[in-house]
C-alpha cells in the first residue's frame, strides 16, 4: 500500500484541522485581553463581562487547538522520519524553541486566567491573559519560521549526508518569514474579529443584549478593518517574495504556461490540464508584473520554462505542483479576502455612523461572514503547501524521499482513518458547544448605575493609559 | 561535560519533569470513576467536579513537559526522535489519542447539563489518564530494554515486540505509582469527603504498588544491562528511590500526606533517573547488535546547533520554572467542592 499517499493525507488532513482551530486562538487572545484591559481601566463591569463571554467561547476552541497540537509535534517522527533525520539539525530547532517559549508560556497562563477570577488582583488577571495572548503568537513565529525553512531554506550547508544548520539568525531572519508570520497572524485577527462580529450580530438581529454585543461589535470591526487590509497588503508582499524564491509556485498559482514580460494577471482559467495549456482565460494585462515587482513591466516565468530549467538543476523528473489545486486556492482566498475587506469597512462604517439600531440585513448577513476567513485560511495554506509540491524542503529534498522507510502504508492508512475519525466527532462536540454558549450569550453582572454608552476613543484612551 | 552530554541530561529532566507533574495528573484521572462512586447522580457529579478541578489549572502545562522534551529530542537527537517516533508507531498513536480525548474532555466535560455527555467525558478522562501511563512505562522499559533497530538507524520490529513481560510490568508500575501518586495530591489537596476517600485509597494503592516496583526491579537485573551498567549494587540514586518509597507508607498511614508526595515524588523521579543512567551514553539499545545502538554522539545533532539550544534553554527553563511554580503558589489553598470552587 502506498504510504507516501496516505502519509501525505494524513498530515494534510491533521495540520489543515490544526489550523481550524489556530487562527480564532491567535486573534480572540488579544481581543479577550483587550476587553479584560478596558475594564481594569474604566472598571466598567460589562467589559468583564465581555471578557468572561468572549473567553468562554475562546476556551473551548483553545482546548481543540491544544490537543490537535500534540499530534502535530509528533508527527515528524512518526510518518515522516526520514525527514526528521535530514533536516532535524535545523528544523527541530524551532519546534524545541516553540515549546519552551510559547506552549509553556499560553497553557500556564491560561489555566491561571481561568481558575484565577477570584484569586488574582484585576490586573494580574489581566496580564494573564496578555501572556496567552502574546504566547499563541510566539509560539506562530517559531512554527512559521520552521515552516519557512521548507519553503526558502536558508542559514544551512550540505554536510554529513544530511542539512546542517550554519547560521540561526540567518534561519529567524528568514525573508519568507518576514512576509509570512504577519500575513498569517494578521488572518488570525481577521478570523477573530470577524467571529465576534458575526456573533454580535447574531444577537443584535434578535435584541438580546444589545449594548453589550454593540460595544463588543464596535471593538471587533475596528481591528477586523484594520486587520484585514494589512492582510491584503502583507500578502502583496508574500507574493512578491514567492515570484523570487518560488517561481514555480507563483507560475502555478496563476496557471501560467510560458513566461511573460510584462505579466498578466489570471481572472479566470479553464485550462487542459493534460494538454497543459488554457482552453479559455480572462487576463488583466501588467497586472502579474504589478503585483510581482510593483512596476509595469518585469518577467515571470512559465511553468514549461521552469521545468525545463529545474530539470537541469536537478535531474528528471515532474517539478510541476498540482495546478488547478494551486491555482483555484489562490483565488479562493483572495477572493475571501476581497469580500471580507469590503465588509470590513461597511462594519466601520457603521460604528461610525452609529447606525446599529438600523441594519437588519446586516445583521442577517455577518453570522455568515464567520466561514469566509476559515475558507481563506485554509485554501491559504493549501495553495502555500500544494504549491512546493514536489519538494518537502524547496530544492533541498523531495516528499517521497521523507516518509519513513519501516512503516507500512497498512499502518498510516490506519492511523489516518483513526485521526479522522476522532477529530471528526470532536469537530461534532466543539461546534455544538461553540453554537450553545454563542447563542446563550453573556451572563451580566448586576449594577446599579445605567451603562453610559461607549465612547470608543476614551475607552482606547484609558487602555493605553 | 560535553554538549552532547548535557542535552541528554536536560531532556532526562523534561520527560522526569512530565513524569513527576504528569504522574500526579494521570493518576487523579485514573481514581476518577472510584472516588466518586455516590448513589445521589447529583452529589456523585460535585464529587467528580472537585476531583477534576484539583488539576484544572495545571495539567495543560504539565503537559508542555512531554512536548518539550520531543521538540528537544527532535532538535538535539534527530535520530532517536526519528527512530523512536517511527518504531513505536502505533504505541505513540494510542498515546496521542489518549490525550487527545482526555484534554478535550476536562475542558468539555461540565460545559453541558446532560448526565451522558458528562459520563462520555469521564470515561475519556480515566481512559486518557490511565492508558498514556501504561504507554510511557512500557516505551521506557522497552527504551533501556533494546528493541531491534538495524543498522541504518531503523526499527524493524513489530508493536508486538514492544509488549514483553519487562516492558507489561514496567507499565502495570508506572500505572499503580501515579494511581497511588494521584491519591495522594488529591489527600492533599481536597477536604472533606474526596479528601477522605483518597486518604484510604493511598493506603490501600500502596502495598500493590511495592510489590510491582520490587518485581521491575528484580527484572531489571535480567532484562537489561544494569550489571554492567551500574553493578549488583545499583548505587545511591536508585537505592535512594527505593528508600522513599518505603518510607512514604510511614506519612500516608499519618496522614501526613504534605511529605508523603514529596517522597513518592522523589521515588518516581529516581526510578527514571536510574533508567536513563542505565541508558547512558545510549539513547535508545538495538537488541539486534550493540553497535547499532543510538548514542549521544550518533544520534546527535551538529555542535552549532547544540550550542545554539544550550543558550536559549539556559536562558528560558529558569524562566518558565518560575511562572510554573508561581501558578502552584496561587492555586495552593485545598478545595472543599463548594459550587463556587468549581470551574471546571
Ligand atoms: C500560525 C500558527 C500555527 C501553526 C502554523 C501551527 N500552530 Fe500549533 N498552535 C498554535 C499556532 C500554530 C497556537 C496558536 O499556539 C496553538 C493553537 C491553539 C492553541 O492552543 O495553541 C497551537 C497549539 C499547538 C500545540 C499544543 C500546545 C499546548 O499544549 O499548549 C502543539 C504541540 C503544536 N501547536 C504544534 C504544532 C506543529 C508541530 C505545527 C506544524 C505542523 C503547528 N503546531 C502548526
Ligand atoms: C497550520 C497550517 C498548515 C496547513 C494547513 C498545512 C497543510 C499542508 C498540506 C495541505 C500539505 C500537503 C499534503 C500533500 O502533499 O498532499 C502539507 C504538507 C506538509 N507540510 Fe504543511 N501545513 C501547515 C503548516 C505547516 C508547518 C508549520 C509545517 C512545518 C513546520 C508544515 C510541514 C509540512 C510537511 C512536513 C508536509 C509533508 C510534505 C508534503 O506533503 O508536502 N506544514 N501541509
Ligand atoms: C487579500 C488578498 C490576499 C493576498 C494577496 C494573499 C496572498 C497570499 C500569498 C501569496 C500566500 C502564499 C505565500 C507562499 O506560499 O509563500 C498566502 C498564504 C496564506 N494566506 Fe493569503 N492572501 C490574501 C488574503 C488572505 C486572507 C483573507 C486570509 C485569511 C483570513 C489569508 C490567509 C492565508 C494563509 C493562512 C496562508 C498560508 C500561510 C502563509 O503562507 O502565509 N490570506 N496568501
Amino acid at each position: 500500500m502506498d504510504s507516501l499517499l496516505f502519509a501525505r493525507a494524513q498530515f494534510a488532513i491533521t495540520t489543515v484541522y490544526h489550523f481550524f482551530f489556530v487562527p480564532l486562538t491567535l486573534g480572540l487572545s488579544v481581543l479577550v485581553a483587550l476587553m479584560e484591559t478596558i475594564y481594569m481601566r474604566t472598571g466598567r463591569t460589562i467589559y468583564k463581562d465581555m471578557a468572561k463571554f468572549w473567553g468562554k467561547l475562546f476556551i473551548i476552541n483553545f482546548a481543540m487547538g491544544v490537543v490537535t497540537g500534540i499530534v502535530q509535534e509528533f508527527q515528524f517522527g512518526m510518518n515522516w522520519s526520514e525527514y526528521s533525520r535530514f533536516v532535524g539539525d535545523i528544523f527541530g530547532a524551532p519546534l524545541a524553541i516553540e515549546a519552551l517559549l510559547a506552549f509553556f508560556l499560553e497553557s500556564t497562563f491560561l489555566g491561571i486566567w481561568i481558575f484565577g477570577w477570584e484569586r488574582l488582583s484585576k490586573g494580574v488577571h489581566a496580564l494573564a491573559m496578555w501572556m496567552v495572548a502574546i504566547g499563541s503568537n510566539v509560539s506562530a513565529l517559531w512554527i512559521l519560521i520552521a515552516n519557512s525553512f521548507m519553503q526558502e531554506p536558508v542559514g544551512y550547508t550540505i554536510r554529513n549526508g544530511r542539512a546542517e544548520m550554519t547560521d540561526f539568525f540567518a534561519l529567524i531572519l528568514n525573508p519568507n518569514v518576514q512576509v509570512q508570520f504577519p500575513h498569517t497572524v494578521l488572518a488570525g485577527f481577521t478570523t477573530a474579529a470577524f467571529f465576534v462580529m458575526g456573533v454580535s450580530a447574531y444577537h443584535m438581529l434578535r435584541k438580546q443584549n444589545f449594548e453589550f454585543f454593540r460595544r463588543s461589535f464596535q471593538i471587533a470591526a475596528v481591528i477586523g478593518a484594520f486587520a484585514i487590509i494589512m492582510v491584503g497588503l502583507s500578502g502583496h508582499s508574500q507574493a512578491q517574495e514567492m515570484v523570487r524564491s518560488q517561481p514555480m509556485k507563483m507560475a502555478a498559482a496563476e496557471a501560467l504556461w510560458y513566461t511573460e514580460d510584462p505579466a498578466s494577471f489570471s481572472v479566470l482559467t479553464i485550462g487542459d490540464l493534460a494538454q497543459r495549456r488554457d482552453v479559455f482565460a480572462i487576463r488583466i494585462p501588467r497586472l502579474l508584473s504589478l503585483l510581482a515587482y510593483n512596476q509595469l513591466s518585469g518577467e515571470v516565468k512559465g511553468i514549461h520554462d521552469l521545468q525545463a530549467e529545474f530539470v537541469q538543476q536537478y535531474g528528471d523528473g515532474n517539478y510541476i505542483p498540482p495546478v488547478a489545486v494551486t491555482y483555484w486556492t489562490f483565488r479562493i482566498m483572495v477572493g475571501s479576502g476581497m469580500l471580507l475587506g469590503l465588509f470590513g469597512l461597511y462594519a466601520v462604517f457603521i460604528v461610525m455612523a452609529e447606525l446599529f439600531e438600523s441594519r437588519r440585513l446586516a445583521w442577517k448577513v455577518f453570522p455568515y461572514l464567520i466561514a469566509l476567513p476559515y475558507i481563506a485560511n485554509t485554501s491559504g495554506w493549501l495553495m502555500t503547501e500544494l504549491g512546493r509540491v514536489p519538494w518537502a524542503v524547496y530544492g533541498v529534498m523531495k516528499i517521497e524521499d521523507a516518509i519513513s522507510p519501516t512503516v507500512s502504508g497498512g499502518m498510516v492508512l490506519f492511523t489516518l482513518i483513526a485521526f479522522t475519525l476522532i477529530y471528526a466527532s470532536l469537530m461534532v462536540a466543539t461546534i455544538y458547544l461553540l453554537r450553545k454558549y454563542a447563542i446563550a450569550g453573556p451572563t451580566l453582572t448586576e449594577t446599579e448605575e445605567p451603562i453610559p454608552t461607549l465612547d470608543l476613543g476614551a475607552a482606547v484612551q484609558a487602555a493605553q493609559d | 561535560m560535553d554538549l552532547n552530554t548535557l542535552w541528554f541530561l536536560l531532556i532526562a529532566v523534561l520527560y522526569i519533569g512530565f513524569f513527576v507533574l504528569e504522574g500526579f495528573d494521570f493518576g487523579v484521572g485514573m481514581l476518577l470513576p472510584f472516588l466518586s462512586k455516590h448513589e445521589d447522580a447529583q452529589k456523585q457529579d460535585r464529587l467528580r467536579r472537585t476531583i477534576i478541578n484539583t488539576i484544572g489549572p495545571h495539567w495543560d502545562a504539565n503537559e508542555v513537559w512531554l512536548l518539550t522534551a520531543g521538540g528537544a529530542t527532535f532538535a538535539a537527537f534527530p535520530h532517536w526522535y526519528a527512530t523512536l517516533f517511527s518504531g513505536f508507531y502505533l504505541a505513540l498513536f494510542l498515546l496521542l489519542a489518549a490525550l487527545i480525548v482526555r484534554g478535550v474532555a476536562f475542558e468539555f466535560r461540565s460545559k453541558d447539563e446532560n448526565p451522558k455527555w458528562r459520563h462520555l467525558w469521564d470515561t475519556c478522562i480515566f481512559i486518557g489518564s490511565a492508558l498514556p501511563a501504561l504507554l510511557l512505562g512500557v516505551a521506557f522499559a522497552n527504551l533501556v530494554r533494546g528493541v531491534p533497530i538495524d543498522a541504518d538507524m531503523n526499527y524493524v520490529g513489530t508493536f508486538f515486540h514492544l509488549l514483553n513481560p519487562y516492558s507489561i510490568v514496567a507499565g502495570l508500575d508506572t500505572m499503580l505509582t501515579f494511581a497511588l501518586y494521584g491519591a495522594i495530591f488529591l489527600a492533599l489537596k481536597t477536604r472533606g469527603e474526596v479528601s477522605e476517600r483518597a486518604e484510604k485509597a493511598a493506603q490501600r494503592l500502596w502495598l500493590p504498588a511495592l510489590i510491582v516496583t520490587v518485581l521491575l526491579l528484580v527484572m531489571t537485573y535480567f532484562y537489561t544491562d544494569i550489571l554492567t551498567k551500574l553493578g549488583v549494587n545499583p548505587g545511591v540514586i536508585p537505592i535512594t528511590g527505593a528508600i522513599a518509597f518505603l518510607f512514604s507508607y510511614y506519612f500516608i498511614r499519618r496522614n501526613q500526606m504534605g511529605w508523603a508526595f514529596v517522597l513518592v515524588a522523589i521515588s518516581i523521579a529516581f526510578a527514571f533517573i536510574s533508567e536513563f543512567l542505565i541508558l547512558f551514553p545510549r539513547v535508545m539499545v538495538s537488541s539486534l547488535n550493540p553497535d547499532w545502538s543510538l548514542t549521544i554522539y550518533n544520534a546527535s545533532s551538529s555542535p552549532y546547533t547544540l550550542r545554539v539550544m544550550t543558550i536559549i534553554a539556559v536562558i528560558f527553563v529558569p524562566i518558565v520554572l518560575v511562572y510554573q511554580g508561581w501558578s502552584y503558589w496561587v492555586f495552593r489553598k485545598r478545595i472543599s467542592g463548594a459550587p463556587e470552587e468549581l470551574t471546571y
